[in-house]
């Protein structure tokens, strides 16, 4: 193989070139300007977290995983992770040949580095084909295979997305358009320009066979330059919208992977990792499915893909609505591909927003309540969710006393809010003021347990909580230490039950199996359709600021119907508003996991009798 | 002069001259602060109401009637147990949330 133009230069490249040299600058100053506004010591534990080796494994594992090859798309849908993972890693394999290429056969033009990409052009084979080469020739022909059948699908899922087991895709907009147009063009082109030149350069299974076909009714080199050129421009076209289009999240999302790696929080909803984020959503539009606000094709564009687009695009009424309607259920975090932090974003949004008054708590006095508190191991809190739900509290309490554990319930006659409702509307001052109360209840009072039945408070005291000594435990874990203990009796009823996965029990604090074991020892339990980390939301969660009581009714319809799909006799939860608001429209009754265990259960010392 | 009693002030409430901009315009941004029957559920079931007697029956009343508010709102923490219970289906935390923005007093 020799180079064939003495030069190693056409004037075709430019456009290409030009597009390279421009996303490049753009990409790195995007990255510099991301950096920069991270806060000192979040750019301080990144720039640490590129020096710690195991660090630096795991940012190549997972962007080798998450970018080239997306695991976790191919794990949720066979076909959507194919038509990725053949554009991307197909596309990865083409330039890393077309490297190989230039470095085995022409490596003085290793330099040029638009001559990987149109290596076809500027070779000519000559003598015998050497087995490196043919093996070469062949690859770069598998991996163009590849990259057009992953186009191909792509072209199906615009036409038809059910197709793709996805019934709803987000809209691109114009210049989305051109991107994606563009991108499809790329590889058939590439394949044409390979194919009317392979009589000179040589090809492989898919080129030669096209070269002598377009032979027979082309019968000259005049189609070579044209396609070429088609091939360069369709790159720069490409290269030149991706800054402002979805496949900005390309760059982004390597970038988003270390960071991340890295620990890094979102601590400004408009700058630094949020801003990264929002650059790494790649529009796909999974979210809109698994939104539960979109029941019955409302409340479409309140998706976090349209949260991305919006803060973009800097539509601030836009983004005020959006953040303000949203659930917070976390569902579109979970099922995220590049895992968009959507409720996170929201809550960090909604904290710009400017009050002219503030709550002040400074009169609240504690001390009757610590006293209340004290004298016992292990402290009870109910939250104050569980006042409209008294079975939970009086169900929790009948089983510590069967069980003859010391406690003290912290919030029988009432007490304070966990703080979390006041946290997630934005408002972490007001939040704080609460949590540093409750903090001097639980650590005056000495017990050593908090036990906690409202998964809500149970996610708040886990994460924004200062207890130190004192281990805060959700009920049905304790139940089931209690259990294993034998410190219970129990007798299994032939109802059979439906464990709803409350959000912030489930995605919130990944405790997925404890209640559902709690069930099982009980009674029976079936699965609903939707479980565990697909669970829908009840529709009652505080998370959202603006949704309307109608609006919300049809979200709870929707989610009562993915529980009724397991044809269990009731429905059982571990949520004070789960219970509370699907008691309002389910035709079956809905009973707490405590209620459940209590009504299963005798003390060890009766049934010795 | 001591007489052993005094006279509390008037409290007497003339919808005529009160002002009203507050109240419409909370009710522009959230229109559910018009549908209130005042049936007091959101007061019963109030986390605050022990610690500032915080009302949100009493507080809708009293922006009606252009009356000092923010003692009551200043314990509020927003737990949604009054959002629960409403038979009117009023979006109160959205509505208190509106008043701590709006309220100019």
């Amino acid at each position: 193989m020799i180079d064939r133009i003495p030069s190693g230069f056409h004037p075709f490249v430019l456009p290409f070139l030009f597009g390279m040299v421009f996303v490049l600058s753009y990409c790195l100053f995007g990255m510099v300007r991301i950096l920069w506004q991270l806060p000192k010591k979040d750019l301080r534990k990144f720039l640490l977290s590129l020096i710690n080796p195991k660090i630096i494994v795991k940012n190549c594992w997972d962007i080798l995983k998450d970018c080239l090859i997306h695991v976790k798309l191919w794990k949720r849908n066979k076909l959507l992770g194919y038509m990725h993972s053949s554009i991307a890693f197909g596309w990865f394999m083409l330039i890393v040949l077309g490297h190989l290429e230039v470095f085995l056969f022409v490596p003085e033009r290793i330099h040029m580095f638009y001559y990987p990409i149109f290596f076809n052009y500027f070779v000519a084979e000559v003598g015998d084909v050497t087995i490196q080469g043919a093996l070469l020739m062949f690859l770069m022909d598998f991996f163009l295979l590849v990259v057009l059948s992953g186009i191909v699908l792509a072209m199906i899922k615009r036409v038809h997305s059910r197709f793709f087991g996805m019934r709803r895709t987000a809209r691109p907009s114009l210049l989305n358009q051109i991107g994606l147009y563009a991108l499809w063009a790329i590889f058939p082109l590439r394949l044409l320009a390979e194919s009317f030149t392979a009589h000179i350069s040589g090809g492989s299974f898919l080129t030669i066979p096209a070269n002598w076909l377009f032979r027979q009714f082309l019968g000259n080199d005049l189609n070579m330059l044209p396609t070429w050129w088609a091939y360069s421009i369709a790159l720069c076209v490409f290269m030149c919208v991706l800054p402002f289009t979805r496949y900005m999240h390309i760059p982004a999302e390597m970038m988003l992977i270390p960071l991340r790696n890295a620990g890094i929080k979102i601590r400004d909803s408009r700058k630094g990792f949020a801003k990264l984020q929002v650059y790494s959503c790649p529009n796909c539009g999974v979210c809109i499915d698994a939104c539960p606000m979109s029941v019955n094709r409302g409340n479409l564009k309140d998706c976090t893909v349209y949260l991305t687009r919006q803060m973009r695009r800097g539509n601030e009424k836009r983004i005020e609505e959006i953040s303000d309607k949203c659930l917070l259920c976390g569902k579109c975090h979970t099922v995220c591909q590049v895992q968009v932090e959507g409720p996170q974003l929201r809550i960090i949004e909604r904290s710009r927003r400017h009050y002219n008054l503030s709550p002040d708590y400074s009169n609240i006095d504690v001390q009757p309540m610590v006293e209340a508190s004290s004298g016992a191991k292990v402290l009870y809190f109910s939250g104050c969710m569980s006042q409209l739900t008294p079975a939970i509290g009086q169900s929790v309490e009948s089983i510590l006393k069967k069980a003859d554990v010391d406690y003290v319930w912290m919030d029988r006659e009432g007490g304070l809010c966990c703080g979390r409702p006041m946290l997630t509307a934005g408002r972490f001052e007001a939040a704080k003021e609460i949590v540093h109360k409750n903090e001097e209840i639980i650590l005056g009072s000495g017990a050593d347990t908090l036990l906690v039945s409202c998964p809500i408070c149970y996610k708040m005291f886990k994460e924004e909580y200062q207890l130190k000594g004192i281990r805060v435990v959700h009920y049905s874990q304790y139940f089931n230490e209690l259990l294993q203990q034998e410190k219970l009796h129990l007798e299994k009823s032939d109802l059979c039950y439906v464990f709803h996965d409350p959000c912030e029990l489930g995605r919130g604090c990944g405790i997925y199996d404890e209640p559902r074991k709690l069930i099982g020892k009980s009674a029976g339990i079936a699965e609903a359709e939707k479980n565990r980390a697909e669970s829908i939301c009840c529709g009652g969660s505080l998370g959202s600021l603006t949704l309307s009581f109608a609006q919300r009714e049809e979200m709870t319809r929707a989610a009562l119907e993915n529980l009724y799909t397991s044809r269990a006799d009731a429905i059982a939860t571990a949520c004070p508003l789960c219970m509370a608001t699907f008691s309002r429209y389910a035709d079956r009754p809905v009973r707490d996991i405590a209620e459940i265990l209590d009504a299963q259960s005798s003390p060890v010392s009766e049934k010795n009798q | 002069m001591d007489f052993g009693f005094s006279l509390s002030k008037s409290s007497t409430i003339n919808l005529d001259t009160v002002d009203t901009t507050l109240f419409r315009k909370l009710c522009e941004m959230e229109p559910d602060a018009r549908i209130c029957m005042s049936c007091g559920s959101c007061s019963a079931s109030c986390t605050a109401a022990p610690f500032s007697g915080m009302s949100l029956r009493k507080v809708i009343l009293a922006i009606q009637r252009d009356q000092d508010v923010r003692p009551m709102l200043s314990n509020c923490m927003l737990c949604g147990k009054c959002t629960m219970v409403c038979p009117r289906g009023i979006n109160t935390r959205h509505l208190i949330l509106t008043l701590y923005r709006i309220y100019d007093r």
